[in-house]
């Protein structure tokens, strides 16, 4: 038992300040894929998870890329394309809405990204949000929602209770019965033999309650998509509130998203014109 | 070449009514039997005189080409330590019409799942088997319809259709309760359902229902260009990507006839053992868990931690995603990040070296592990289970000796410390466990010195060589995954099946568990640590 305290104490503090301190991930992490307007985009066949797509528009081609469905492989910034696309590092990629997380450029045609579409900047999503809010305060315990996940998200959640990321010091914590959630946290694109009990397990938590989707499986389907046995993501069986995009993303990634969902951090906007 | 006393033997058990060939690998051989009747009296020559197990089962549809017939390839291996790496393959045509062949079950107890699989995905029955439950299709699944027969399209969603509750097989009696758990469990873990039958806590029988998380990533991966498909092989299991995903490769490139260059087959070593690394780093914190050792399970914890962030600058990715694609790898480890992972491993060794230090110095911990969920040297023959588990039990197999791959297959394959134990119970799984990531902090080592400057892939150059078979086995983090991939006759993925060493592991877990009592059974499943995804696909 002394030796337990004694290799505790030397072991010290290791918890991350995320996110009071920004996290700066490593050099080689890829985040968030940057379309450069104008260049030799890459063909949509390159993804293997169909994520980007492509049009014509006026006879100019427009390549657009779907966060949510991105399992950031980085194959659309290979060679040959490595000039029109690059990995970028961003991970706090959270959103409340599809639209978002879709970026899309022109390909051949220098300067302007295309605007993102007009619409109503989130007015119920942030009407969600401020009744979460009021409601459930700062704090959110969840319950996680395996709907068919390849376990790689279900271990990064796990990740987020130990001593590196300890989420209980915002506020949040992992609960065993979803009686006892204000939310879900569901990974996975929710296969048939789940979907029984992902509706249930959502419905036996009290309102209000926000679903947050974990991961490119749970956003979209990622790269099982849709088929015999996958709904292909979780707002095909129930209303998400906040996407978090990766595959999986990573701790912090996750945290941003958790956070954006309760309202203390502001969700990821797409970049636009001007 | 085929061993001659092999064919022999299986052609004096069948009547003479066997073909012979060399495959899929040079080392390998294929044997066509005349008829499906002719399937148990092989098997028995291969797992009885020749002490063989069984490695995979694949079967196909080959209903749109000449032979117009349903496949059943029953994949057997070697079981001795040390053996010579090969796969005999008993090769049965069904007949489309009367989808029917002898079930290996009651002989091969291995077989049970793989037999119910083909039953559920292919409508192939294989008549006498003990189990008739469903496996892999759950309840409401249409009557008739067979998700892996090229006939049908797989995707669309079929509507669910009104189904009676699932048969759990439980005992009945005075005192005698039935426990439901899961689906959807209490903690951050993937979804199962384990219906215990118990006397008190003594466990008289589990039952687990698997297959929760079945994609259907088989059927998404037909039709596809192999080098697309891949990046659907390397998710099918987050803790196993990298052993997937080369497993996927090494078969994709036996197809293609080429070789990784020496020093990608190192960096791929080096991943592997760092996947193996991290989840048992991490596997025997959770054990604590399971004990209720939480300064352990911190431990474990925070260890694990380091080592996916190394993960992450290495790969740019936590689970090692990224860095193995088909011919080689994508990415190099230059000197800067070989000396940080040095670090990180020296302070890994210390950390795991204190770890077990406290588990095995505290009764409390040590007293919940000893003697728990046994599992018998024979019942982990029988069931061909594989790694960690089949290892904890006295079954000196190891696919990295027994079929070489990534660095090991090379001319001067570094040296491996198979690490055995005879009890079989919780603690033996944790010793092995903790022994097999010192084995792998010392081979990273040695692998790393081992590097030389030179190219990191080979061009795969698309299209691929049409119907040829490629088949693989590598050891991943929980043991033995075999990969069977086939392409069609424009080089696209014309069937590809996963068999992972939990498959083969999740039976033995049931097993286990009727050793032990009902508030033990998290301790068990944890010492097992295995993956569902990969399990259900």
């Amino acid at each position: 038992m002394l030796r337990i305290v004694i290799n505790a104490l030397r072991t010290g503090v290791v918890t991350t300040r995320y996110p009071a301190e920004p996290s700066v991930p490593p050099d080689r992490f890829r985040g968030a894929p940057v379309l450069r307007p104008g260049s030799h985009l890459p063909p949509a066949a390159v993804c293997p998870t169909g994520a980007l797509s492509e049009r014509l528009d006026a006879g100019r081609r427009h390549v657009a890329l779907d966060l949510a469905r991105c399992v950031f492989c980085g194959r659309c910034a290979e060679d040959p394309w490595q000039d029109a696309v690059a990995i970028g590092r961003d991970f706090e990629l959270a959103a409340r809405s599809r639209d978002d997380l879709r970026i899309e450029v022109v390909a051949d045609e220098p300067v302007v990204p295309a605007a993102a579409p007009a619409r109503d900047p989130d007015a119920e999503a942030a009407r969600a949000s401020s009744e979460i809010h009021r409601v459930l305060g700062r704090s959110l315990h969840l319950r996680h929602l395996d709907a068919g996940s390849c376990n790689a998200c279900d271990w990064e959640l796990s990740a987020l209770l130990n001593p590196v990321y300890d989420v209980r010091r915002l506020g949040i914590d992992f609960v065993a019965s979803p009686r006892h959630a204000d939310g879900v946290v569901v990974t996975g694109p929710v296969t048939r033999n789940l979907e029984t009990a992902v509706r249930r397990t959502v419905e036996a938590v009290p309102e209000p309650r926000v679903v947050i989707a974990v991961g490119a499986c749970a956003a979209s389907g990622g790269i099982v998509g849709e088929g015999y046995a996958s709904a292909g993501g979780v707002d095909r069986v129930l209303p998400v509130d906040v996407y978090i995009p990766g595959c999986p993303p990573r701790p912090e990634a996750i945290i941003f998203g958790i956070l954006v969902a309760i309202g203390r951090l502001d969700a990821r906007r797409p970049p636009r014109e001007g | 070449m085929a061993d001659p006393d092999l064919t022999d033997a299986l052609r004096a058990a069948t009547g003479g009514s066997v073909e012979a060939a060399v495959g899929p690998r040079p080392s390998d051989f294929t044997l066509r039997l005349g008829r499906p009747s002719d399937l148990p009296a092989a098997a028995a020559v291969l797992t009885g005189p020749h002490a063989m197990a069984l490695a995979t089962v694949v079967a196909t549809d080959e209903t749109t080409t000449p032979d117009g017939d349903l496949k059943v390839r029953y994949v057997f291996e070697p079981t001795s330590a040390g053996a010579s790496d090969l796969f005999v393959t008993l090769l049965v045509s069904v007949d489309p019409k009367h989808p029917e062949l002898p079930s290996l079950t009651r002989a091969v107890p291995a077989a049970n799942w793989h037999e119910r699989e083909m039953r559920d995905l292919f409508g192939i029955v294989p008549v006498g088997h003990p189990d008739p439950r469903p496996l892999v299709v759950h309840d409401g699944w249409p009557q008739g319809v067979f998700p892996l027969r090229k006939a049908f399209d797989g995707s669309r969603r079929l509507p669910v259709e009104p189904a009676e509750e699932f048969p759990h097989l439980v005992a009945e009696g005075e005192g005698v309760f039935e426990i439901p758990v899961g689906p959807i469990h209490a903690g951050i873990i993937e979804p199962g359902h384990f219906r215990f039958t118990s006397v008190g806590e003594t466990v008289l029988h589990l039952d687990a229902r698997l297959f929760y998380t079945h994609r259907g990533l088989e059927k998404r991966m037909e039709g596809l260009l192999p080098l697309d498909a891949f990046y659907v092989a390397e998710r099918i299991c987050g803790v196993c990507s990298v052993a997937h995903g080369l497993g996927y490769c090494e078969a994709l490139e036996q197809i293609a006839g080429v070789l990784a260059p020496p020093r990608a087959r190192l960096i791929r070593t080096i991943a592997l053992e760092l996947e193996r690394l991290y989840n048992h780093v991490g596997d025997v914190g959770n054990v604590c868990a399971g004990a209720a050792f939480h300064y352990g399970t911190a431990t474990g914890a925070r260890l694990k931690e380091r080592l996916q962030q190394m993960n992450e600058r290495l790969a740019g990715n936590r689970f090692l995603r990224g860095l193995v694609v088909p011919g080689g790898v994508r990415l190099d480890l230059p000197d800067d990040l070989l000396e940080a992972l040095a670090a990180t491993l020296r302070d890994t060794l210390a950390g795991l070296d204190g770890l077990m230090g406290r588990i095995e110095a505290n009764p409390s911990v040590f007293d919940r592990l000893d003697e728990t969920g046994v599992l018998s040297h024979q019942a982990a023959v029988d069931l061909a289970v594989a790694g960690v588990a089949a290892r904890a039990s006295g079954v000196d197999r190891d696919a990295r000796r027994d079929h070489p791959h990534g660095a090991f297959a090379g001319p001067e394959a570094p040296e491996l410390r198979v690490v055995t134990a005879a009890d079989g119970d919780a603690n033996a799984r944790v010793s092995v466990r903790a022994m097999e990531a010192r084995e792998s902090i010392r081979l990273i080592a040695e692998l790393v010195r081992r590097l030389e400057p030179g190219p990191l892939a080979v061009a795969l150059a698309e299209p691929l060589p049409g119907e040829g078979i490629g088949i693989s086995a590598i050891e991943s983090p929980r043991g033995e995954a075999v990969h069977w991939l086939r392409t069609d006759a424009k080089g696209r993925v014309e069937r590809y099946h996963l068999r992972s060493p939990s498959y083969h592991n999740w039976p033995a877990v049931a097993l286990a568990a009727e050793t032990a009592i009902v508030p033990d059974f998290p301790l068990v499943n944890k010492s097992f640590e295995l993956c569902y995804s990969c399990t259900d696909r």
